[in-house]
């Protein structure tokens, strides 16, 4: 059957190949060790031909002539040119330490060498993000990419993980970065949870990341927040590779933050209710004056919380905290791929499935996703090929932080409700202060089920070595069902029995890409390497629901059984964007470097005389080591120095008809209606951000050391904002391009090879990032957007980053009577917090992030350490006017509440409880904690077994690993964890709040790769 | 070079017809130069400033428990979470309370449609031309009159000619056009007043007859009631609830009941808002119901103190009822999906009754005759006619309906030891329209 499928395949292609030609094969091997490299890859010099070596070093190529010069590269190694003989041409590589500048980056329309890179662009391999017991491919690169900051909202899993490349660059435009997957744009919207989960990690060959605006600019309209070039793994070929890797571990939170147990509730309760009675003049001690009390009041709730229970006798003592938890939540994970091919077909085809519980009761996340890439030679000119990759993620939602019947705010419960009654039935309102959430959890359901399909197809045609043309046509399908359900004793379905809701969203975005490249050498010492193209890519969304009441029974949970429709919708958006764009590099003599591009872009979400924009940009480089007087020496084996300038521009992220004047569908009385939904803004133009990058690359002792260290200044323009208008206008805002925002920064990376012999070798990889936001304009008007909403403060003000704490200083419990005081102009203080002064009392921006790993290996065991940071930034507790209130009202507090005012001369923090007092619990700096980190991101230990012990099970390779994730964390943060940003408000100003989310999940799991 | 021809036409043809590909029209909203430009819009526009008047920051129930919460005098306890109207209750107002923010803005939202309406009101077909006009002006009095007994000081307190009232716009907001003279200053509390009496003097013999969800004769009528009541003219409030007495076509209900809960108006609603299951909200079901009826936790309470002043065989005494955990509840919000009352016909008996009384007249019917009719439907004998019953009884038929404060104002009457002009009755403007009107919209005294 093999036969005859190959003499076909010859058929076939022989009646194409009408080229004369050659074939070149052999075996590319370790000049030292003498061991085969894999994946190298073997270039016809000056041309886009070439393969790369199979498992076993060995590739295989057709060549024009047999005098064609062929270049090979691989990772670790020094790439080596030589003219290729016909036949059998073995060839080996030496070792040029870690981080080979030789090595083949992505950039946008086409890959470049890495030491001709003048751009800034990091890379991380697939390998080391390889089989990370994590959902979220944001998560994987945490901390691992310099200037690249990722933080997950919470621990709950197939929610946000924001990214952001060198810092905030919109106020409300997208911040996020575009996701390009195999050269299509992906989309990042969804119904509900996060897009980007969708994706396997699992599949990628290196992401890519464009952080300056030359390597970026070609992405032109869509690349101010940087892009995420995201390549998938090709066929090789060569034999059929097949890998198997199974996982299997367990999850946890990072860290429980403690309440009040039943006894310290009590008495502290009592006290509160004790103080605001005082102070109201009634001594609830006397029994006359005891009926209305506050006391009283307290002492009722005490026992209707108490159940079955008595309080008086401390019978119950409930940890809610705990029981927010799942404490059997485990991941595994599946996946298997082959790959192979000859040298006209190579395929690459997976099957993932991984299984991960949220450690939140009723959060899970399966995902199953397959992926075929083929590329077929059609002939020695014409190549086409094929990416798709097709995925079903379904995830078990909890409700957002902000509801009753999410699951953290169970910790509101009081202590003194035992869980269960006496028939086993769980507490709820009224015996419980709030709905209880893990009724919801028993009787509710929160799946969203999402199929993506996200493929492409190209076709390449080579006119000659030098010139060739690529279109590329791309998909990103995505269709996705949220099916909700709450019985009739949850939140939701109360006095309704039951509450169902049906969501069905779509979304089709295509994408189509037509570029010629030109890449030549002229004359010895002339590169050059030129793109010219055009692309336009249509999204379009629909989402649709119908929700319902009265339900029969808790088994009947589809809308078909809802005895009451409510109500449903179904709304549609799209939007276009139409793009030319070029670039040019010159490279002379190896030595100096020059790029130039530029992209016109045309958006659809703007107004006609604002619709288009230009992007141009470029950048110089230097490669010092190349010139004559840095040849004799051994110190310094590489120097570049580079600099590049770009505009790159935002057009997401703020609807798709923000500039126009708009009224939308309304009802009353059954009959339609009309309201008007948002002011016209005709001028509305592009947001434009215009980055300076300097950087140097270097290289000691045979790039034994070696690193980046970059400068950079982004400068947003023309920001899109809501701007407030007044009311008595009929709106409250109106979208506008009022200010600027600048971005300034360092980034560092360090590479080194602190051991490197036969047996032991040990390197180490360090990032940092300082960045500074700051708002350099508003509406030129007003230099503060004052945010202080009562829970939280994040403000926009001139001169200070983004979402910086604006608002009330409090300056401690009133030594004198236990009044929460704030500070006045004056640094007086009172306790008016109406009169309280505001003054900048946080940054929820982090000033510094890094990231720190390091290697290992010694025969077969290798251990890679990943540890990341994040510092300079500040929280704030939203839920602290609940939870740390001073006993306000009857949510359990926290324990730092027991170091409460009590008499006349105390000194602390904590003003005096006073029940319904209101005692100090609007938004302040009482509630602003650094939140400043390390965490141990990331370990896995490793063990390959040794090849002579495994062929005779025919396996090429064996290895056996264990990995973690969140192992430790070290902080001050007093909350669940600092990696924080309260969900149902996240956004670009919103940042560091915490409101009862939950802590990140850490897990430790097991698992074996083996390959055959 | 055949085949360069054949690639470069290729992509000509990708590329051709691509920039027209960049308009995209809205599917489900409507461009604003497209609104008014047909009758049938301006009439659907009108039901969009009805939708929102009916939302829950206005008459959906907030300006009700506003009224309710600030006039509590212990009679009520608000022991919800929320800490917007916590702060309403204990008369402690942020200036950034996020429901005095959002009543100001969406009171403004209905004023700019109707507005618009009145702007473009040529554009309506003649014969409904009046209709329309009249439904608007009544929605933008009625918004003005809601806003000023809650944002400026009463007229009760005096130099009306001074207290500053609201800011008064009654051109409306086109294309975006956002400049300083939209930084409207504050009027006074008497041309506020003007205002609305005009609005709703013009309303009137406009707007159609027909009793129920929409504006009529003897809606805008008892509106204007109150806004005399308001302004102590006893006989213009008098007269206008006379006019809805003999011209609404309406009757009390048989039981008082049956005035609430309902799915469908009832006889003695003048202006009642449709609430369904698919459409409207009822924040007074929301807050003074308890979470077995659907609502939130039984947000607000009813005090002993308030049951006390009912007789014991009052058929409205009955009416509250205790939940679970002996706490009473009022019976007029228990149930959810139920049409919600803003103005009832025997408010109108009783202001009829107490205008006459203060006046010495009897139009339309002595005081007693009101008074009984009030108090029979509630299971009473007759009491004496005094001004103190009269308002007594005004208190207890109206309770929980939004018009504690504004009686308590009227009748200077202190609450929570607080003088009925005290500064803390009074809402604050928003502070961002005190920002968005930088210099030009000013704060109200205390905050």
């Amino acid at each position: 059957m093999k036969k005859f499928f190959l003499s076909l395949t010859v058929m076939v292609f022989s009646g194409m190949c009408v080229m004369a030609q050659t074939t070149i094969s052999g075996k590319i091997v370790d000049a030292k060790s003498g061991a085969p490299i894999p994946n190298a890859s073997v270039i016809v010099k000056g041309s886009a031909m070439g393969t790369s070596t199979g498992n076993d070093g060995s590739y295989k190529l057709d060549v024009p002539s047999s005098s064609t010069v062929i270049v090979v590269t691989s990772l670790g190694f020094l790439s080596k040119e030589l003219s290729a003989g016909s036949g059998i041409n073995n060839i080996t590589l030496s070792s040029s330490g870690t981080k080979n500048l030789d090595e083949i980056v992505v950039v946008g329309f086409g890959t470049k060498i890495k030491r001709d890179v003048t751009g800034n662009i990091a890379r991380v391999k697939g390998t080391e993000v390889q089989n990370m017991p994590v959902t979220n491919l944001n998560q994987a690169l945490q901390g691992r990419a310099a200037g690249v900051f990722v933080e997950a909202s919470s621990g709950k899993v197939g929610e946000g993980v924001k990214i952001l490349i060198r810092g905030s660059g919109s106020i409300s435009a997208s911040n996020s970065p575009l996701y390009v997957i195999d050269g299509i744009p992906i989309s990042t919207n969804s119904y509900s949870g996060s897009p980007i989960s969708d994706i396997n990690f699992n599949d990628v060959e290196s992401f890519d990341i464009l952080k300056d605006a030359s390597a970026a600019a070609i992405y032109g309209s869509r690349a101010a927040n940087g892009v995420v070039l995201i390549t998938t793994k090709r066929g090789r070929a060569g034999k059929t590779a097949f890998q198997v890797n199974t996982q299997y571990g367990s999850n946890k939170p990072t860290h429980l933050r403690g309440f009040l147990d039943a006894k310290e509730y009590i008495d502290l309760l009592r006290e509160a209710a004790v103080n605001s009675d005082k102070l109201g003049g009634v001594d609830p001690s006397d029994p006359t004056q005891y009926p209305g009390s506050w006391l009283q009041f307290a002492e009722k709730r005490l026992t209707r919380y108490s159940g079955y229970s008595d309080w008086r006798k401390l019978e119950t003592n409930t940890n809610w905290e705990k029981l927010a938890f799942n404490d059997q939540a485990k991941t595994s994970a599946i996946d298997v791929s082959a790959s192979g091919g000859n040298e006209k077909s190579r395929f690459y085809l997976s099957l993932s499935y991984i299984n991960q519980d949220g450690i939140l009761i009723g959060n899970k996340l399966k995902r199953l996703s397959s992926r075929i890439n083929l590329d077929q030679s059609v002939s020695e000119k014409f190549k086409i090929g094929l990416n798709l990759s097709l995925t079903q993620t379904t995830t078990g939602r909890v409700p957002d932080d902000n509801q009753f019947s999410t699951p953290m705010q169970i910790v509101a419960l009081s202590p003194v409700t035992p869980f269960r009654d006496k028939n086993g039935n769980v507490y709820n309102s009224p015996t419980t202060t709030y709905s209880n959430p893990y009724v919801d959890y028993a009787e509710g359901k929160y799946n969203s089920t999402t199929y993506r399909n996200v493929g492409n197809v190209y076709g390449q045609y080579n006119f000659n070595p030098a010139l060739f043309f690529r279109t590329e046509f791309g998909v990103d399908i995505q269709n996705q069902n949220d099916d909700q359900f709450y019985g009739a004793n949850t939140a939701a379905g109360t006095g309704t029995n039951g509450y169902g809701e049906s969501d069905w969203f779509k979304s089709l975005t295509y994408n189509t890409n037509n570029y010629f490249n030109f890449k030549k050498k002229f004359g010895g010492l002339h590169d050059v390497d030129a793109v010219l193209g055009m692309s336009y890519q249509n999204y379009n969304s629909e989402k649709a629901n119908v929700f319902g009441e009265q339900f029969p029974s808790q088994q009947l949970q589809k809308l078909a059984s809802a005895g009451l429709i409510k109500g449903g919708t179904s709304i549609e958006t799209s939007s276009a964007f139409l793009s030319y764009f070029s670039r040019a590099n010159y490279k002379f003599n190896n030595k100096y470097l020059l790029s130039l591009s530029g992209r016109v872009d045309g958006s659809s979400v703007f107004g006609n005389n604002r619709r288009y924009g230009f992007f141009p940009a470029g950048s110089a480089g230097w490669i010092v080591t190349e010139e004559n007087f840095l040849k004799n020496q051994s110190l310094l084996s590489f120097l570049k120095l580079r600099g590049s300038w770009g505009l790159t521009g935002n057009a997401d992220g703020f609807g798709d008809f923000a500039s126009r004047g708009l009224w939308g569908g309304a009802a009353y009385n059954g009959t339609g209606g009309l309201v008007p939904t948002q002011l016209a803004n005709p001028d509305l133009r592009w947001e434009k951000s215009n980055q300076v990058d300097l950087g140097l690359d270097f290289g000691f002792f045979r790039n034994r050391i070696s690193g980046e260290i970059d400068v950079y200044k982004r400068k947003t323009n023309d920001l899109i904002y809501n701007v407030p208008v007044p009311g008595n206008t009929g709106y409250s805002n109106k979208t506008v391009n009022i200010g600027s925002m600048e971005n300034k920064g360092l980034e560092i990376v360090l590479n080194t090879d602190n051991v490197v012999t036969k047996n032991f070798k040990w390197s180490s990889n360090l990032n940092m990032a300082f960045n500074r936001n700051k708002i350099t304009k508003l509406d030129g008007d007003q230099t503060t957007l004052a945010g202080n909403d009562g829970r939280y403060l994040n403000s926009l003000i001139v001169g200070e980053s983004i979402g910086i704490f604006y608002g009330p200083k409090f300056a401690g419990a009133d030594p004198n009577n236990g009044d929460a005081l704030y500070y006045q102009k004056d640094n007086t203080t009172t306790n008016d917090y109406n009169k309280a002064e505001n003054f900048v009392v946080g940054n929820p921006n982090p000033k510094l992030i890094a990231g720190f790993g390091n290697t290992v290996s010694y025969r077969g065991v290798d251990l890679s350490v990943l540890f990341q940071g994040v510092f300079g930034n500040q929280i704030e507790n939203g839920a602290g006017g609940f939870m740390s209130a001073s006993f306000d009202w009857f949510d359990n507090q926290t324990r730092d509440q027991i170091g409460r005012w009590q008499k006349k001369g105390d000194i602390t923090q904590i003003p005096q409880l006073r029940l319904a007092g209101g005692n100090g619990i609007s938004a302040s700096s009482r509630y602003i904690e650094n939140g400043d980190y390390i965490r141990l991101k990331n370990v896995t230990l490793s063990y390959n077994i040794p090849l002579t012990a495994i062929t005779n099970l025919h396996l090429t390779s064996a290895r056996f690993y264990v990995t973690g994730v969140n192992l430790l964390t070290f902080t001050k943060y007093k909350g669940w964890d600092p990696e924080v940003n309260a969900d149902y408000r996240a956004g670009n100003r919103n940042q560091g709040g915490d409101f009862y989310s939950a802590p990140q999940i850490r897990n430790i799991s097991v698992g074996l790769n083996l390959g055959f | 070079m055949k085949k360069y021809i054949i690639i470069l036409s290729v992509l000509t043809t990708l590329m051709a017809g691509c920039g027209k590909k960049l308009d995209i029209q809205p599917t489900q909203s409507l461009d604003e130069n497209q609104v008014f430009t047909s009758d049938a819009n301006i009439k659907v526009a009108l039901n969009g400033a009805y939708d929102v008047a009916s939302g829950g920051p206005l008459l959906g129930g907030d300006l009700q428990m506003y009224s309710e919460l600030l006039g509590s005098d212990g009679e009520i306890s608000w022991v919800g979470t929320f800490n917007q109207p916590d702060e309403i209750f204990n008369k402690k107002i942020l200036t950034n309370n996020s429901f005095v923010r959002d009543t100001y803005l969406e009171g403004y939202k209905v004023i700019n449609i109707c507005n618009n309406i009145i702007n473009s009101i040529n554009v309506v077909k003649e014969s409904d031309r009046n209709v329309v006009k009249g439904q608007a002006l009544f929605l933008r009095g009625l918004m003005y009159f809601e806003l000023v007994e809650l944002y400026a000081k009463p007229y009760s307190a005096g130099n009306a000619n001074t207290n500053l009232g609201l800011q008064l716009v009654t051109t409306p907001t086109l294309n975006g056009q956002i400049t300083d003279a939209n930084k409207v200053a504050r009027s006074t509390v008497q041309q506020t007043y003007d205002l609305i009496v005009a609005d709703l003097t013009a309303a009137k013999p406009l707007i159609g007859t027909s009793r129920g969800v929409k504006g009529s004769k003897s809606a805008v009528a008892a509106t204007l009631s109150r806004v005399y009541l308001q302004m102590a003219n006893y006989a213009g409030a008098r007269d206008e609830a006379d006019y809805v007495i003999q011209n609404s076509g309406g009757s009390l209900e048989t039981e008082y009941s049956k005035a609430f809960n309902n799915t469908a108006p009832s006889s003695e609603d003048l202006f009642v808002l449709p609430i369904t299951a698919q459409d409207g909200t009822s924040d007074l079901h929301t807050f003074f119901s308890i979470f077995d009826f659907g609502a939130r936790d039984g947000d607000i309470e009813i005090n002993q103190q308030h049951l006390d002043l009912y007789e014991a065989d009052d058929a409205r005494l009955a009416f509250f009822y205790l939940d679970g955990n002996g706490i009473y509840r009022s019976g007029k919000w228990l149930l959810q999906y139920k049409y919600l009352p803003v103005i009832r016909l025997a408010e109108m008996y009783l202001t009829r009754a107490e205008a006459n009384f203060r006046l010495g007249t009897i139009v339309g019917a002595t005081p007693a005759q009101d008074l009984l009719r009030i108090r029979t439907r509630a299971g009473l004998a007759a009491v004496p006619v005094t001004l103190e019953n009269i308002l007594l009884e005004r208190r207890l038929e109206l309770a929980h309906e939004g018009q504690r404060i504004q009686d308590i104002k009227r009748l200077k009457l202190s609450v929570d030891g607080l003088a009925y002009d005290a500064n803390t009755l009074v809402f604050p403007i928003p502070l961002r329209e005190i920002n968005a009107g930088a210099g030009v919209v000013l704060q109200n005294p205390g905050y």
